[in-house]
């Protein structure tokens, strides 16, 4: 499923649907009649076609990367988090309101080939396809959504085991029906990182698949214990981006062998055996928008 | 669309081009597929720097947003020339318009030597100099001392027998003197303005504290819509004292902007950060170039 088609080349002016809050985040509806549909991990750059700038610092200047969290023909969905003044502005849309987007850009996650049907009302086969294990940290939780509705589709076997700050933030995992819980503050599931939880599941059901998107140490944290129990894993990467479709080579990151990737053109979601150990602040909703803490 | 315009001996269907390492074309025709060259933006396309030896860029992170700019700090990272000629050149190649090489080496012999490799390959139209470069023997830059351009363009311009055109850097204290610097030492073209430098603090930086760059090569270029003004009063500096043709950029993001810059004597304008926001951009800005009522 790693080749997707040719993005549109030209900006789509879309109409907001909707943008209510979820918890701590925002969920942002569009109307976009001649997007493609996404595959699930991609992403599109957003911008407000009105008031895009003279926000904090006379920012927002560039557009904003978003994963698609959730497509119907004619209508995406994407999970905001105000975490600086691109985010912020796009989180006060209102329905009616217009905005830019370019894509669905980048590399999705890797999923087994849909299998005919064996006979007419069963289920897709997914016989020898590896059970997933999805974990998902804060706004990060965003293209597991459309993964999981993938794999859902297709019957697949899947765990979600997502991670928050609070309760508050935890809101978001009304998205993945059945996702497991973990909260930095214990107010919600089990009280800790997520990464504690996706030992015990590694440990239940040999032969997993990981798919993982959230902060930057969240990513190491998985990216480590995969490597060390051998797991294949697959890391939704998140990077200060210009352009999103190969430009501006701002998005790097370091991989194993040396040299760089780009999070937008070989990535965002790339395998984790490529990729050197992340370093970097905890990246949110968008790198370009979010000030390390 | 506008009529042809003529620069260095070259027919360009518009006077939009792309400010080098601002467009990637292999990239963009992975993402954009055949759209790419059906709707090419620019009338003459520049490529990103190549420098002799390969380079990997800078370390992350390479970005950072400004009041209407971006800072950036990538490196030029690219193939070397080798690299060039052998898997990006005939990529290029296939373009529906003239392709500018632009090269950057730290002395005269480098220069030489890359001016070489583009003379020889046919493919490559014209050439542009990027002298933002320190010199590898005194530490300055190439292009940001009119003595020191002069001279290294004496040595190696007669190594090429296509148009060279030599991209300014804007930090220099006369960049005029610069642009006829290289008048006097054979260009047939200048280009301008490359990114200002400028510098990002890691958040948290305080008062005596060693200041911390947030950039993983510390210093960084500035373009976008907040360098237009600078951009503008050099383009008109340079334009008003050299006889050769000059290409006009920085932070132009519609055709108002662009037709400043003509009117500030530019003979084309290249368009950069813009094509971040919409890859569309330089096309849409000769479209309107094109249409619009002279005055």
């Amino acid at each position: 499923m790693s080749a997707v088609g040719a993005a549109p080349i030209e900006r789509r002016l879309l109409t907001v649907a909707s943008c209510e809050p979820l918890g701590a985040y925002r969920l942002l509806r569009v109307e976009d009649p001649a997007g493609p549909e996404p595959a699930p991990g991609q992403f599109a750059m957003l911008a407000t076609a009105e008031r895009w700038g003279g926000g904090e610092d006379e920012r927002p200047y560039l557009p904003r990367a978003f994963s698609v969290t959730r497509w119907r023909p004619g209508e995406a969905e994407f999970l905001l988090e105000d975490v600086g003044p691109g985010s912020r502005r796009l989180c006060e849309l209102r329905p009616g309101a217009r905005l830019w987007a370019l894509g669905p850009f980048g590399r999705p996650f890797t999923i087994g080939p849909l299998a005919q049907p064996s006979s007419a009302g069963e289920p897709p086969s997914t016989a020898g396809e590896a059970p997933a294990i999805l974990v998902g940290g804060g706004a990060g939780i965003a293209p597991l959504v459309i993964l999981h509705d993938a794999l859902a589709r297709r019957s697949a076997a899947a765990t979600a085991l997502l991670g928050f700050r609070d309760a508050e933030h935890a809101a978001a995992a009304t998205l993945i029906e059945g996702a497991r819980l973990a909260t930095e503050d214990g107010s919600v599931g089990t009280p800790g990182l997520v990464t504690e939880p996706l030992s015990e599941a590694l440990a239940a059901t040999p032969g997993a698949r990981v798919y993982a998107c959230g902060p930057t140490p969240m990513l190491e944290a998985v990216r480590a214990l995969c490597q060390e129990l051998d797991v294949t894993a697959e890391l939704a990467l998140e990077a200060p981006m210009a352009c999103g479709f190969g430009a501006c080579h701002g998005c790097v990151v370091p991989r194993r062998d040396g040299g760089y990737l780009r999070t937008c053109l070989e990535g965002p979601v790339v395998e984790a055996a490529l990729l050197a150990p992340l370093v970097g602040p905890p990246a949110i909703a968008s790198a370009l928008d979010g000030a390390p803490r | 669309m506008s009529d042809p315009v003529y620069f260095c001996g070259l027919s360009l269907a518009h006077p939009v081009i792309n400010g080098s390492g601002t467009f990637d074309v292999r990239a963009a025709r992975q993402v954009f597929g055949a759209a790419l060259e059906d709707r090419f933006p620019f009338s003459a396309f520049v490529s990103k720097t190549i420098t002799l030896e390969p380079r990997p860029g800078n370390p992350p992170p390479r970005l950072w947003e400004t009041p209407a700019g971006l800072l950036n700090s990538i490196g030029l990272p690219n193939a070397g020339l080798e690299g060039y000629l052998a898997e990006e050149l005939p990529a290029l190649a296939t373009l529906p318009v003239p392709l500018i090489t632009n090269v950057m080496g730290s002395s005269a012999e480098e220069i030489g030597e890359l001016l070489d490799a583009c003379d020889a390959r046919p493919e490559i139209a014209a050439v542009e100099l990027n002298v933002s470069c320190p010199n590898v023997k005194t530490g300055l830059d190439i292009g940001a001392d009119p003595a020191q351009l002069r001279s290294v363009l004496a040595a190696t311009r007669p190594r090429l027998g296509k148009p060279l055109i030599v991209k300014l850097t804007p930090n220099a204290a006369d960049v005029a003197a610069c642009a006829l610097a290289a008048q006097d030492g054979g260009a047939d073209a200048v280009s301008l303005i490359n990114t200002l430098r400028g510098l990002a603090l890691a958040p948290g930086s305080s008062p005596g504290e060693p200041p911390r760059p947030w950039l993983g090569g510390g210093s960084g270029g500035l373009s976008g819509p907040a360098i237009r003004p600078v951009a503008l009063a050099q383009v008109m500096a340079v334009a008003s004292r050299v006889e050769i043709p000059v290409v006009g950029m920085g932070g132009v993001q519609n055709a108002r902007h662009a037709g400043e810059m003509l009117a500030a004597g530019a003979t084309l304008v290249a368009v950069g950060t813009e094509s971040f926001r919409d890859p569309l951009a330089a096309g849409r800005i000769a479209a309107e170039l094109g249409s619009r009522v002279p005055g």
